[in-house]
């Protein structure tokens, strides 16, 4: 890389290539690649306080150090090139893009699904953003009476450092994993929620209602915190394709479920197929508290994602329920991790792949029962589907029990669209294209029922236009 | 019943092979409108072949020629013959999990009738249907013969039936599994079919179904062929004599 300059030499004419001294005026984007530097600058320009500070360059340290995985899709994490990412854009910068550059089929899926222009843009990461002001106006007023806190991530620290402080990565630490200390490293935006005691959020709060909010952003932090017996819907993403020139989604979400509270996660994730996504995803659920993680992955190149929840007081619960979709050429590596800290504690993992083409799926799971939990369930079932000859499915599904009085179910199925299945629906006048999307859709019926409405008919409009051209 | 000149249904020459095997010897038929025949014959003697091969069934290569109301259906796909008023009673129905018994009936009575039947309407005319065959209404929201019992898939192929208004329908061993009020509730669906004028082959081994559906003509089946054809009275010397005094017109190759 004798075209890359090395980390001193951008620390040495930073002032002068970046403008490096007053951010507010001149700072638009860091340099390709990743330093101390670019991590300095970053924290610099938002102002943030000497222990995000020394976090972040900590981070990186990790980040250096780890070795990449070993284990997933290693030829294409292979293909990762840290050094031609950028890993800080300014969010009020015009972006590069232009709408002619978004490629073809992006646009099409745009027009199919109908999505209005000015939200086509940002997704396509040509707007700066995308704010819903009316709504957010309306939403923002009733939280701010109940004492709910939902701002970006950048905000939240601002304005409740105290708050953060105590929580940020205390459920996913830097060194976790490479991924999360990038992360913690490099973040941007993503969402900042606190809901006190006893409070419920009555609608499920997605990051379009956020004003002011950084892009949806490549290296996106998230932390919620439910309060002793508060409850909370979060919902992220969307089923319109985001497209983006970057082709690293590096995410970490943290949730907290105090004492009897509950919190749901929603993820509809269709990334455009140049994105490698690797996201961590952990929760901690006390005493009698509910976590729930619906996880629908219908894009990206390469997705590693394991949502995961520590039920660390007793009775609590937590819950995995995802849906894959893998078409040609993608990797969808998706799975769950339940840990089973204190006794009667109950989890529950469903996990359903769609393999069409070339695809291929993965489900990777553990679940963990520690000595001492007794009185512990725990349900494991997983459902794949395959399409075409050519496509690929694996499970490696991993059970730690160190406790023996546990109950233990675990269940996998394999199936292909049968010929028997297709004949009894064409028998009834069905064509063959419809019939196998209805048993597509009867097959991610689970999955889509938790979603709410528009979201539930915005993904089986998504699958059809997945599953056109599948036939034979 | 006089449309001699217009049958509903006929085939002439079908043979059928499962792989290398002719498992269908050469049959011939033909089925007025309203017309109900029994094809009875033993286990393994060929009949769901042929009603499955009929109908198009992918796995099944048929010989001979298919007709749908005077026109030749032998090429087409199943869910065109379909299109074209052709239905299959199966004796095993498949389940198709996530889809409900009301939404799978509506996109078949939509593709059938070549318009999308409006929720409203559609759903009345289900609840009535379902009250014919004795149904509880919460059935239109299970998943399509997704843990039914033997008996309840047997009313939904019924039910199916009735909805979809076939010109011509096979049933396949529909008769079997039920209990006596089951049977008398299938039996209701298939009398209500024929007076509205489709025309039925059932294919079964029991004469228990005929106690109540009273067909026109019924045809002995043993070995891939038709054997003996007569009226409703040679149902009951089957059921008398069994099969086995028939075995060397089997042999002989039909009447």
């Amino acid at each position: 890389m004798a075209s890359t300059p090395t980390v001193a030499d951008i620390g040495s004419d930073y002032n002068r290539r970046y403008g490096f001294h007053d951010p507010e005026e001149y700072f638009m984007r860091t340099p390709k690649g990743l330093s101390h530097e670019v991590v300095e600058a970053i924290s610099l320009l938002k102002k943030e306080p000497e222990w995000m500070r020394e976090f972040r360059h900590k981070a990186l340290d990790v980040f250096l150090a780890k070795p990449m995985p070993t284990w997933g899709d290693t030829a294409m994490l292979s293909e990762i090139d840290f050094d031609e990412i950028t890993y800080y854009v300014r969010a009020t910068e015009k972006q590069e893009t232009s709408w002619d550059e978004v490629p073809e089929n992006v646009k099409r899926t745009f027009d199919r699904l109908g999505i209005p222009e000015a939200e086509r843009k940002f997704l396509a990461g040509v707007s700066a953003q995308y704010e819903s002001e009316v709504v957010y106006h309306s939403v923002k007023e009733e939280l701010t009476k109940q004492g709910v806190i939902f701002l970006d991530m950048d905000s939240g620290l601002r304005e409740h450092e105290d708050i953060v402080r105590r929580h940020f990565a205390t459920v996913i630490p830097a060194a976790d994993n490479k991924f999360s200390a990038l992360n913690s490293a490099v973040w941007s935006g993503g969402s900042f929620i606190y809901v006190p005691k006893n409070t419920e959020v009555a609608i499920p709060l997605q990051a379009y209602f956020r004003i002011n909010a950084e892009r949806m952003g490549q290296f996106e932090r998230t932390l919620i915190i439910a309060d002793e017996g508060a409850k909370v819907h979060y919902i992220e993403g969307c089923t319109a394709p985001v497209y983006s020139t970057n082709s690293l989604h590096s995410a970490v979400v943290e949730l907290i479920a105090m004492k009897g509270a509950r919190i749901r996660y929603t993820t509809i994730q269709n990334w455009s197929n140049n994105i490698y996504n690797m996201v961590t995803k952990r929760a901690v659920a006390h005493e009698d508290a509910v976590v729930e993680w619906v996880d629908g992955n219908i894009g990206s190149k390469l997705t590693m994602k394991y949502p995961a929840v520590i039920l660390k007081g007793e009775r609590a619960h937590g819950e995995v329920l995802s849906i894959a979709f893998a078409g040609p050429g993608q990797h969808q590596d998706a799975g769950a991790k339940m840990t089973h800290l204190a006794p009667n504690t109950t989890s529950k993992i469903t996990s359903k792949s769609i393999s069409k083409g070339t695809g291929r799926s993965s489900y990777r799971g553990l679940v963990k029962v520690r000595k001492g939990a007794h009185g512990c369930k725990t349900s494991v079932q997983c459902d794949a589907l395959l399409i075409g000859g050519a496509a690929r499915t694996d499970t490696y599904p991993t059970m730690e029990i160190a406790e023996d009085q546990v109950r233990v179910e675990h269940e996998a199925r394999v199936s292909k669209i049968g010929d028997e299945q297709l004949f009894y629906l064409r028998s009834r006048g069905i064509r063959d294209d419809q019939a196998r999307l209805m048993i597509v859709n009867g097959f991610i019926e689970p999955f889509v029922k938790e979603l709410p409405m528009e979201y539930a008919v915005e993904l089986n409009r998504l699958i059809e236009l997945e599953m056109e051209g599948s036939v034979g | 019943m006089n449309h001699d000149s217009n049958p509903v249904f006929s085939c002439a020459g079908v043979r059928i092979h499962i792989g290398e095997k002719e498992v269908v010897k050469g049959v011939d038929l033909t089925v007025q409108p309203g017309e109900i025949h029994a094809i009875m014959g033993p286990n393994g003697s060929g009949k769901s072949t042929l009603a499955n091969g009929l109908m198009g069934h992918p796995a099944y290569a048929v010989e001979g020629t298919v007709t749908l109301a005077g026109e030749d259906v032998s090429s087409l796909p199943p869910d065109e013959k379909a299109r074209r008023g052709m239905f299959l009673a199966f004796q095993y129905p498949v389940a198709v999990p996530g889809v409900t018994v009301a939404s799978f009936l509506r996109a078949a009575v939509s593709a059938v009738r070549g318009a999308d039947v409006p929720v409203r309407e559609f759903r009345k005319e289900l609840l009535e249907r379902m009250a014919d065959l004795e149904m509880d209404p919460a059935f239109a929201g299970r998943y399509l013969n997704d843990g039914f019992s033997g008996g309840e898939k047997k009313r939904v192929e019924i039910l199916q039936l009735l909805m979809l208004k076939p010109r011509f329908a096979l049933l396949d061993e529909t008769d079997s599994g039920l209990d006596i009020d089951a049977l008398k509730v299938v039996a209701r669906g298939i009398n209500t079919a024929a007076s509205n004028d489709t025309g039925m082959v059932l294919v079964t081994h029991y004469q228990r179904l005929l106690n109540y559906v009273h067909p026109h003509v019924v045809h002995v089946f043993m070995d891939g062929r038709i054997v003996r054809t007569g009226g409703p009275e040679l149902a009951l010397e089957l059921e008398e004599r069994g099969y086995d005094w028939l075995e060397p017109a089997a042999a002989a190759g039909g009447v």
